[in-house]
């Protein structure tokens, strides 16, 4: 290539990667600053200036951090579940049945999703609530005879997460599972080996890197979820963003907000850099 | 040729001009801007209305990050006017000659005034006031007339408040304080946080839920499945409408009184078209109306020729005239007080 069609090149790589850097720029590292300056500043008017008040009461107040290991452990919790959940689906989608079919359970999969996360939580409060839907029959079929209230605690908080999360999970593990060589299994089987054996040593190992992309994904969407803890979750389940909200909207002090919002970023990356050394993964392999 | 293209940009940027006077973006609570009226307005004056809901602490958040650009007129409660002006200067001064003056109670407008004044000037005038006190399911839950109901273990389950500052007065009130007098004083202030955290955090499990939206709450109370509330009176009076065992009720401590305002931001784009719309909603056929519809009482002075029987009704039966003596009505909040509130109410929900 002569020297000319070389600089085009170039200039054709930053032109199309300038509107990627702008996004980046504007809509990510900007605010972040912003976000960043804010955490470091004084919220008092009287006393304005520089000041690490804001991330020593995360550790001195013990409600804030509780909050945080509370929610953190939930959301591994519930990443944990949407795996288990999420693996032999996308192995049924990805493998057991025929191509047709396959795509039409995908599209199954898909359709909760054409509604926004808030109608479905709606959705489950109506099957829930104790006037609710399932009470309903379950009283109709003399099963129960005092409705049930499902709602407002930490399993059904769960259980919502995992539903919301399941299609994040689904997806890449079903991309992964597509190209595992069928006839490994099935040589595996001639060789008289487990179904848990084959799932240990075959599958799983295959799909590495579709379930560790899936479980830094549904991590995240749980750990930073508002909607779904809020609405669902019981009287005692603070979540950790809704403490964040709370410091912005309720309290005013955007700088002790700011503060959190950093703390929740460098938590969870430390949280995800964890899951991925205890795996012994690279963060590069997985979203190849 | 360019000359063309310069006066189409004119008309262009012309027109773009008009369309931005021709409508007024209203930040207010659900409710408060009736289609009806709306239209009204919009036939009148030719002037559309572009309206987003929000309360109290959204309406400070959002014009805080703009520094009071976006909106033409807001409606916070006047006691969530005063400190956030004088630390963010989020409004500009109310003109009191552009305002129909006629049109308002007179003792209305003159305590909200006096309650938004900072640094010599005013900032709100009164648009529509109400109470939060009981909604109580009688039923089910006969002889309720104090917010200790709402700790009271015979109701475990049939609860429900939110977490948000009404509950803490109302709370304080209960508890034998009087929450107001102690907003001098900080330290007084956090006993008082201190002992009313306790009391919430004992009474846990007589809490259904926290309610976080006022639709939710009012289906759980028609479902039967909270007996006692605290909330809005006219969420009261609409489940009256539907069943006669649920009312609103002024608990003895006293229902707590607000009023809600215009305020225009400071950086108001449209600020004729908000003095006319301010006009517009206190006339007393549309104040009238709004009330009708809403069971929001007005602030607007003849309105009540235009006031629906039942809605009236609702009212003389709800407020006897020594309830309405013992209403106690907010006065400005000091902005560090909120910070403490918050933070005791984080406590309170994340407590087992």
């Amino acid at each position: 290539m002569s020297a000319s069609g070389m600089k085009q090149s170039r200039l054709a790589f930053w032109l199309f990667l300038a509107p990627v850097l702008g996004w980046l720029l504007l809509l990510i590292v900007l605010p972040h600053l912003d976000m960043l300056y804010m955490s470091l500043r004084s919220g008092s008017f009287s006393h304005p200036g520089w000041t690490l008040t804001n991330y020593q009461a995360f550790f001195e107040e013990p409600i804030y951090w509780l909050t945080f290991a509370r929610t953190a452990g939930y959301a591994v919790i519930t990443t944990a579940i949407t795996l288990v959940l999420g693996l032999p689906v996308a192995f049924y989608i990805a493998k057991v049945v025929r191509p047709g079919l396959s795509g039409a359970l995908m599209v199954l999969l898909l359709l909760p999703f054409w509604v926004s996360e808030l109608v479905r939580v709606y959705g489950w409060m109506i099957l829930l609530r104790e006037s609710g839907v399932i009470n309903f029959f379950l009283l109709r079929l003399g099963i129960i005879d005092t409705p049930i209230e499902m709602l407002y605690n930490d399993a059904t908080m769960i259980m919502g997460l995992v539903y919301t999360s399941m299609l994040f999970m689904v997806v890449p593990l079903v991309s992964v599972m597509e190209s595992l060589d069928d006839s490994l299994v099935e040589a595996a089987y001639d060789l008289g080996a487990s179904r848990l054996c084959i799932w240990r040593t075959i599958i799983i190992p295959h799909s590495k890197p579709g379930i560790t992309s899936g479980c830094i994904v549904v991590f995240m969407l749980s750990l930073g979820n508002y909607l779904t803890p809020n609405l669902m979750g019981g009287k005692n389940s603070l979540w950790f963003t809704e403490q964040i909200y709370n410091q912005f909207i309720a309290s005013f002090n955007w700088n002790q907000g700011s503060a959190f919002g950093f703390l929740l970023l460098a938590l969870s990356s430390v949280i995800v850099w964890a899951g991925l050394k205890l795996t012994r993964q690279k963060l590069g392999e997985v979203a190849s | 040729m360019k000359k063309l293209l310069v006066l189409i940009a004119l008309v262009l940027f012309a027109s773009a001009g008009v369309a931005k006077a021709d409508t007024l973006k209203l930040m207010t609570w659900k409710g408060y801007a009736p289609k009806v009226l709306v239209e009204k307005f919009q036939k009148e004056t030719g002037i559309s209305v572009e309206v987003t809901y929000s309360n109290n602490e959204e309406m400070i958040a959002k014009l805080r990050a703009t520094r009071g650009a976006g909106f033409d007129l807001a409606q916070p409660s006047q006691d969530r006017i005063s400190s956030v002006q004088a630390e963010y200067g989020l409004y500009q001064p109310i003109d009191y000659a552009k305002v129909d003056g006629k049109l308002f109670i007179p003792s209305m407008l003159e305590a909200v005034k006096k309650n938004t004044l900072v640094n010599g000037a005013s900032y709100a005038v009164p648009f529509c006031w109400g109470t939060s006190g009981l909604i109580v399911n009688s039923e089910k839950a006969p002889g309720v007339d104090s917010y200790k109901a709402l700790l009271d273990k015979k109701f475990t389950g049939r609860a429900s408040y939110r977490l948000k500052r009404p509950t803490i007065i109302a709370m304080g009130f209960a508890l034998g304080y009087d929450p107001f007098a102690l907003y001098a004083d900080t330290a007084k202030y956090q006993a008082m946080l201190d002992d009313i955290e306790k009391t919430l955090v004992a009474a846990k499990p007589v809490v259904k839920n926290y309610w976080a939206n006022g639709d939710a709450l009012l289906e759980s109370m028609r479902s039967g499945e909270v007996f006692v509330a605290m909330a809005w009176d006219n969420g009261g009076w609409k489940l009256h409408g539907e069943n006669a065992a649920i009312d609103f009720k002024a608990p003895k401590e006293g229902a707590l009184g607000w009023i809600d305002t215009f305020a225009i931001p400071a950086k108001a784009k449209n600020v004729d078209a908000a003095y006319k719309w301010i006009n517009f909603m206190l006339r007393p056929e549309n104040a009238g109306y709004f009330t009708s519809e809403e069971n929001v009482p007005t602030a607007s002075a003849d309105a009540n020729p235009h006031i629906a029987e039942a809605v009236r009704a609702n009212f003389e039966r709800s407020f006897p005239p020594a309830t309405i003596d013992n209403i106690k009505w907010y006065p400005p909040v000091p902005a560090e007080l909120e910070a403490l509130e918050g933070k005791m109410l984080d406590k309170v929900k994340a407590a087992k």
